[in-house]
């Protein structure tokens, strides 16, 4: 009982926190907010039982994607959005509910939360709940899945990071030194 | 009544997150502000997930003596490796909001097209 208050409850506040970021309009100020909406997630996978989901979010989610994000900022100098009032607010506002409610129609169906004999949980989850510790010897089902049942997605995560990591130095990887961005800068303050 | 509600609180707060998500990509025009949408649509998404991941009562998929009832491993394994693989995207669309301001000098939507006469 005291679990499903706690949910509910941080649900509230996740809700309440990700308008709050819509609605503010200091970019610092949005980032800070995200951070807490990700802590906000990491103790709400805690309560639902996803201990490694929950640090994992709480390392790279409030951690590293606030750290980037706050770089962003520091490098483009922006802290304040400049046009926050959207020129026809009712198009996307139209799109979104319309799409929110055919979503919400298609809950309907789901079995409730927590139900143990929902097809999700009859299916392959038992095989490893029961074969992890016989045929891995790791008590902990997560990593056990993660290293060797499903291994090769694992690989393919790492080949993801590892091509965003390369884009992502030559995009950026040590431009901002180079003679030609200091002239820019030069040509924009005598402007 | 009252049951079907809580037990489909998760689902609807999901779907809520994921169009407030939608909403901030596709009507904000500041880059950034589109990136943070993109990843509260993310999270939506890990929302979903491990709730359907959950079994009342049941412990955290660690096995241990005297525990019967554990919840569902694999979308978990899923969304670890989904969060990884989302602050690399992350990572890289900021990247290149970056170079958009280094090229253009405005991180706003609209005074890009402007400069490109494209709108």
């Amino acid at each position: 009982m005291i679990d499903l208050v706690i949910n509910i409850s941080l649900l509230t506040f996740l809700a309440i926190t990700a308008v709050a970021i819509v609605r503010m309009t200091n970019l610092f100020a949005i980032i800070m907010l995200f951070g807490m909406f990700s802590l906000l997630t990491a103790a709400l996978f805690v309560v639902m039982d996803a201990v490694d989901v929950a640090f994992t979010e709480a390392a790279v989610g409030a951690g590293i994607s606030t750290v980037l994000m706050i770089t962003t900022l520091a490098l483009t100098k922006d802290q304040d959005e400049k046009h926050p009032g959207c020129h026809r607010p009712w198009l996307p506002l139209a799109v979104v509910i319309v799409t929110g409610a055919a979503l919400v129609y298609g809950t309907l169906d789901i079995p409730a939360f927590g139900d143990p004999d929902a097809p999700a949980q009859t299916h392959v989850a038992p095989y490893y709940l029961e074969k992890s510790i016989p045929e891995t010897g790791v008590p902990n089902v997560v990593t056990s899945v993660l290293a060797s049942y499903r291994g090769f997605d694992t690989l393919g995560e790492i080949v993801v990071v590892f091509t965003a990591g390369i884009a992502v130095l030559l995009l950026i990887g040590g431009r901002h030194s180079t003679s030609k961005n200091k002239k820019n800068k030069r040509e924009e303050n005598d402007a | 009544m009252m049951d079907f509600v809580l037990g489909h609180y998760n689902y609807w707060i999901a779907i809520f997150l994921m169009m407030v998500g939608f909403y901030t990509v596709i009507s904000r025009g500041n880059l950034v502000k589109k990136i943070i949408g993109l990843n509260i649509f993310q999270v939506s998404v890990f929302l979903l997930y491990i709730s359907i991941s959950t079994v009342q009562g049941g412990a955290a998929p660690i096995i241990t003596e005297g525990v019967a009832l554990y919840s569902n491993p694999l979308p978990h394994v899923l969304i670890l490796t989904a969060i990884v693989v989302g602050v690399a995207t992350t990572a890289l669309g900021l990247a290149l909001v970056v170079r958009i301001k280094e090229a253009y000098g405005t991180i706003e939507e609209d005074e890009i097209h402007e400069q490109d006469h494209s709108l």
